[in-house]
């Protein structure tokens, strides 16, 4: 196979960002991708097999046989986790990665969120610390993304948010009637309610029509393309340059290294199940916190006999999501309107700045549920099944709102991803083995957070209420895992520089959640497009032509 | 791998000669049973019953689909409510009164919580989720809940050129 410049592995929403961005340079760029390229058209609207609510499996991958994983329960015991269960901590297996199905809330971190160690020390047995790069160096990159991504939204109701040069590329959707009913009890509580930003079209852009406003929204395709992915953006433009070709369906299982310690190119089964070598002059790994660490961590070699980036035991550490926890609202008058995406209206009062909490998280309004979803979001006092469990969802169903956030988690060492020694995938390769938890006080955070979400509700008129706060066992990396290969001016300390390269193999990369320091109160997209943005263009900057400058 | 196994178990179990009807997986009187205890979770009342929308279907296709895994819970589960059944009121769960199967199901509910579980969730599955997989009839339950047919009204008001309605 022809020798490439760059090959990527996975082609999410970083793996996208940086073939685009090196394509666009010049760099010929093969593009990896173990899952399918979906659609518009494959838009199933079912609502149980999506990207959400997976009880019939994942919609875009991947599929419960031959994925499987291991977590590790409070007493040291293994268990197997199917990719449709919550401790497997799945995201996608697709081209577009989560960006296919997402909310697509697109959020940037404030400047706190970048320093938390500086702003709150470390709590006691939490390995808390400060991002090698600031709110400031990342700020060109984060509005790079949102006007190449396409982000709706109206920021200008909250004080809150780090400075900003532009506005957003487009104006917010029309309020829904959940916004209508929580601005103004936001606004007498003293909070500063604001449309949230989205990558989802409220006009035309990009070529590409408006979001119509449909129940089926997280966790599905978009039936119009409204909702703007790496797939129907970033991904197409790095495949016109005629630079970068795309791989689906191949499943990397190594990167391979020469005898001097380079990145040589990577082994990986095609879509046939044949293993093949890729050689290239460097590698990008952006494959998802998870997965990321998985293929560092079965690179060994007799250089690497750890994996390769893991030389002081800090690939896969750190692991972490969010906490999300929020009230259910129940009202005498009806508050649906069946009309999407749902999640419309937020508040970052809450972020930062309690005195004796070290951090918070943003709240919002919930997407819009499907009945499915209701069945077990009932008030507290209503059977679990019978008639007055029908006639409570006939009650219930469009008068409720829910109020939710992610916490800030307070990452641990000890919540990590390692390689199970003997549970293999259908490729025969060793799985993901998830194990630890985040520090506790995550969780009193997050309570906190739930309870402020109840005031909120209670002011727009909820007759009665229920807190959503229940702890996890084990660390909930899901959609929003991040961690693993943490950035850090530190070799011993951390597994990538802040440009994203491996500190002790210089032409491999991991660009993508993996090196988030911590994961902000927000959802993560957005800083994981900025951070492959910045990446990018150090990479580029500092190429040339067969290696780096140094 | 264990699924495989299970896929064995249930081709094997597939060359019985008990009557299944036009069903996948459960046999006259599992299906009569599962019937009787769907219908407890969701009763008829305005509204179809579970069983009236399509709930077996679901469950039926699915335990040979998605939930083979579930295959030895359902036949152990079906079997226990049975025995409950004949114990408590002496006839099987299908024949006895509303309240005698309500009886029955809510000891079942917590003699073998787990199997329990099981019906519960998919039989909220079956009623509240999408018709393509041979529950909620005709849309039946969005409608009980006054969700709009048909169910993307987005559709209507979507225009390319002008954008969403205000």
């Amino acid at each position: 196979m022809k020798r490439v410049n760059a090959v990527v592995v996975g082609a999410g929403a970083a793996g996208g960002i940086v073939a685009k961005e090196l394509a666009v340079a010049g760099l010929s760029v093969v593009l990896m991708e173990r899952g399918k390229w979906y659609t518009a058209n494959d838009c199933r609207k079912d609502d149980l097999r999506n990207q959400r609510t997976t009880v019939l499996g994942n919609a875009f991958g991947p599929e419960d046989e031959g994925n499987p994983r291991v977590w590790v329960d409070a007493k040291g015991e293994s268990h197997i986790a199917l990719p449709s269960e919550g401790n497997y901590s799945n995201n996608a297996a697709c081209v577009g990665g989560g960006t296919l199905s997402y909310g697509a809330q697109a959020w940037r971190y404030m400047p706190q969120d970048f320093r938390m160690r500086s702003t709150y020390g470390v709590p006691a047995g939490s390995s808390l610390e400060d991002w090698p790069i600031s709110y400031e160096d990342l700020e060109p990159y984060y509005e790079k993304a949102e006007y190449e991504i396409g982000i709706s939204g109206d920021y200008s109701g909250t004080p809150f948010h780090g400075p900003r040069r532009r506005e957003l590329p487009m104006p917010p959707l029309p309020p829904n009637r959940e916004y209508e009913i929580l601005e103004p009890a936001a606004r007498r509580l003293g909070l500063h309610p604001f449309h949230i930003p989205m990558a989802r079209n409220s006009v035309p852009y990009n070529g590409r029509g408006p979001c119509m406003r449909c129940r089926w929204c997280v966790g599905f395709a978009c039936e119009v393309d409204a909702k703007n992915g790496s797939q129907n953006t970033v991904i197409p433009i790095a495949l016109n340059t005629g630079n970068c070709e795309l791989r689906t369906e191949c499943m990397v299982s190594e990167i391979l290294t020469d005898d001097r310690g380079r990145a040589r190119g990577v082994s990986y089964f095609d879509s046939n199940g044949r293993l093949q070598e890729q050689l290239c002059d460097l590698v990008v790994i952006s494959g998802c916190a998870t997965e990321t660490a998985r293929l560092l961590l079965n690179s060994k070699s007799r250089l690497f006999p750890n994996g390769l980036g893991n030389r002081y035991d800090r690939v896969g550490r750190h692991l972490q999501g969010h906490f999300y926890t929020g009230a259910v609202g129940y009202f005498d008058f009806e508050t649906y309107d069946d009309v999407g995406p749902g999640a419309s209206i937020a508040i970052m009062d809450y972020n930062h700045g309690t005195p004796g909490l070290c951090g918070g998280g943003m709240l919002a309004n919930e997407f819009i549920r499907l009945p499915i979803h209701s069945v077990d979001r009932l008030p507290a006092n209503t059977p679990r099944w019978g008639a007055w469990h029908k006639q409570a969802m006939r009650n219930w169903h469009r008068r409720t709102i829910v109020i939710m956030g992610p916490t800030q988690q307070i990452p641990m060492a000890e919540a990590r991803v390692t390689v199970d020694p003997t549970v293999k995938d259908k490729w025969g390769l060793p799985v993901v083995r998830i194990s630890g938890n985040v520090h506790p006080h995550t969780f009193e955070i997050g309570e906190v957070q739930a309870r402020r979400a109840e005031t909120w509700l209670k002011e727009a008129g909820a007759v009665s209420t229920s807190l959503m706060a229940d702890r996890p066992q084990l660390v909930q990396a899901g959609q929003h895992q991040a961690g693993t290969c943490r950035m850090g001016n530190d070799p011993k300390s951390s597994v990538v520089n802040k440009n994203c390269q491996i500190h002790d193999v210089d032409n491999l990369f991991v660009i993508d959640s993996s090196v988030h320091v911590t994961n902000g109160g927000f959802n993560p997209v957005l800083t994981i497009m900025a951070v492959a943005f910045l990446a990018s263009d150090a990479l580029v900057r500092n190429w040339k032509g067969t290696g780096f400058r140094s | 791998m264990a699924a495989g196994a299970m896929g064995g178990a249930a081709v094997a179990l597939g060359c019985g000669a008990r009557n299944r009807g036009d069903r996948e997986f459960l046999t006259e009187d599992q299906a009569r049973t599962l019937v009787a205890i769907c219908d407890q979770i969701i009763p008829a009342d305005d509204y179809p019953s579970a069983s009236q929308a399509g709930v077996l279907t679901y469950i039926d296709r699915q335990l040979v689909r998605h939930y083979r895994r579930h295959q030895v819970a359902y036949r152990e589960g079906l079997e226990q409510a049975h025995a409950i059944s004949m114990k408590r009121f002496g006839g099987e769960l299908a024949v006895l009164s509303s309240q005698q199967q309500f009886e029955v199901v809510n000891d079942l509910s917590q003699q073998n919580q787990t199997f329990f579980e099981l019906v519960r969730s998919h039989t909220f599955q079956g009623f509240y989720g999408s018709p393509r997989h041979g529950g909620n009839r005709d849309g039946v339950s969005w409608r009980m809940l006054g969700l709009p047919e048909p169910p993307l009204l987005g559709r209507a008001q979507y225009d390319l050129r002008k954008g969403p309605r205000p």
